[in-house]
């Protein structure tokens, strides 16, 4: 794919050093999700407003490593305002880029960022870690 | 030490990672295999091929004397007075496991206090916690000291009449410290404390002799001393070995038994041993205890202590290195990397490693409780052991200097 890499390292750097959204809210109209018993390390909780069929909000916090700070931080930014039909489908486009298949780059924005991700396999956690507490909690906001 | 010549040993080290030739230094998770322990392993499967202690031909005879004769071959190496003392398990996990569950069962009771620490390994500690739920045991924790380890005068401090065990490990596998087994044994048996120590650290890299030390359980695992997987040793004095009711029964334990319930044990050590043992393991771990004799404890030890002096005096430049345990005297350097006065995160720098060919571990490294001691929430090791080399330690050092944020997520392009 003929995206400049010093972009996307950019982009990685960029939410690592700044993280978007990352601060805990309490407030019980959020649903939640901690994720640390996938890997020993990255220790991370999602939490998200979802009100109408909508995304309102999202936020995160904990300890990590660059690759999951920084996918957490742009699927924050990416998934808010969405419908939980279009993230939803932009959930599955990420995972697709991350297993290498093919995914629509114009749905992920700056989330192409972690295009050779799976070049590392031993961090692809990493870079789903933020994405699965999301889709987990889609999967509770519909009840399932 | 001939370092040269014991490479050719090791057949792995021939190849490459990330397309650069190996180095390996992640020796505190496993060790890398020589020529004769791969040799007695497949001698078992291209040659032996029979179970042991059952069948009345040649071939099952010649598998009782590899296995047996590795018994008598752990009892030596770990200086052990009787043979029966020496129990295989499958690796130093299982070991503690069994002796947590068996002493809490038989020995202890509601209110006891087992002794841990927060750099033990979760082994050492997570036994014990899930142990004494049912009874209703307490585990207290031995304060460390500022560099992180136990000491005489701390341990001394925790000692109340209710402590029935101390259960910790001979050198941590975070830090690299060497605990005063010896001393603390004396005061134990003084008390009429119970010392079981987890030597899965300690006994690739320092000579053991459990009778010196005078431990009542001391476990280990083959393959951090250049054996194969999923094979180890609980050692225990025998008056207790005779006395502990095993925790898994089955073929081979035992002498007999009938439809009213009886049932007659074997002796000590067979009736720990339910099932068949990893056969080609217990032959494997033998030629590995046989193959780091030869290379000598003390020798082993030593050339550790100076790759790690070696790599301190080459780092000693580099301010974006944290090391957290320079005094401790083994092959273990545990360290952070920083960026622009930032941490960089553990596993990002041990990522980078990996791309320059260099193998080490990032993370907490199964020591949950420590980083609360460093504060810091992961550390990376370089584990050297006695087949690493200068050039190697130099290959690591030139890495870290080229260690940024950036670097670390240039691998991802």
């Amino acid at each position: 794919m003929a995206i400049d890499p010093t972009l996307l390292r950019e982009i990685i750097m960029d939410h690592y050093e700044y993280p978007r959204n990352k601060e805990l809210i309490q407030d019980d109209s959020y649903l939640s999700r901690h994720m640390a018993s996938d890997s020993c390390i990255d220790d991370i909780t999602v939490q998200s407003k979802i009100a109408n069929g909508k995304i309102q909000d999202i936020r995160f916090d904990g300890t990590a490593c660059t690759i999951a700070t920084s996918s957490t931080s742009i699927m924050t930014e990416l998934l808010v305002d969405k419908t939980v039909e279009e993230a939803k489908e932009i959930l599955e486009n990420y995972f697709s880029m991350i297993d290498q298949k093919e995914y629509d780059e114009d749905l992920l924005e700056e989330a192409v960022a972690f295009q050779n991700v799976g070049k590392q396999a031993n961090r692809i956690n990493c870079a789903t870690i933020g994405w699965k507490a999301m889709r987990d909690i889609l999967k509770e906001s519909e009840g399932e | 030490m001939e370092t040269n010549k014991i490479r050719e040993d090791f057949p792995i080290l021939k190849r490459t990672m990330s397309g650069k030739p190996v180095v390996y230094f992640d020796n505190g998770a496993t060790t890398l295999k020589p020529q004769p322990v791969i040799d007695a392993i497949t001698n078992y499967y291209t040659y032996l091929g029979a179970n042991a202690h059952r069948g009345d031909y040649e071939m099952s005879g010649q598998v009782d004397d590899a296995f047996e004769g590795a018994r008598k071959t752990a009892q030596k190496f770990l200086n052990a007075k009787h043979v029966e003392e020496i129990v295989f398990t499958s690796g130093s996990s299982m070991g503690l496991n069994e002796i947590a569950i068996m002493v809490t069962r038989q020995y202890l009771k509601e209110g006891d206090v087992i002794l841990s620490d927060e750099s033990e390994h979760a082994s050492s500690y997570l036994p014990w916690l899930q142990a004494g739920k049912e009874k209703g045991t307490k585990i207290d924790f031995i304060p460390l000291d500022e560099e992180g380890k136990i000491t005489i005068e701390n341990f001394k401090k925790v000692l109340t009449d209710q402590v029935k065990v101390v259960a910790l490990a001979m050198v941590s596998n975070v830090l690299g410290f060497t605990a005063p087994i010896k001393e603390m044994a004396k005061i134990c048996h003084e008390r009429g404390i119970l010392l079981v120590v987890d030597g899965a650290q300690s006994t690739p890299h320092l000579p053991i002799d459990v009778q010196d030390l005078d431990v009542d359980f001391y476990v280990l695992s083959a393959h951090k001393m250049c054996g194969p997987t999923g094979v180890g040793v609980m050692y225990g004095k025998k008056k207790y070995l005779d006395e502990l009711q095993p925790v898994f029964y089955g073929g081979e334990s035992n002498a007999r038994y009938n439809k009213c319930g009886d049932l007659i044990l074997k002796e000590s050590p067979l009736k720990f041993e339910s099932g068949t043992q990893p056969i080609e393991g217990v032959i494997g771990m033998a030629a590995a205890m046989k193959y780091i004799d030869s290379i000598g404890k003390e020798n082993i030890h030593e050339y550790e202590v100076e790759l790690k002096k070696y790599f301190l005096e080459q780092t000693k430049d580099l301010e974006n290195l944290i090391v957290y345990n320079r005094n401790a005297e083994s092959g273990i350097v545990t360290f952070n990397m920083k960026d622009k006065g930032q941490l960089i995160f553990a596993q990002d720098v041990a990522s980078f490693l990996n791309t320059q060919g260099i193998a080490v571990r990032s993370g907490q490294h199964c020591a949950k409780l420590l980083p609360d001691i460093l504060q810091v929430p992961a550390t990376i090791r370089a584990s050297f052991y006695f087949y690493n080399t200068k050039e190697e330690v130099d290959r690591l050092v030139a890495a870290l200097k080229e260690v940024t944020l950036e670097n670390c997520v240039d691998i991802f392009f």
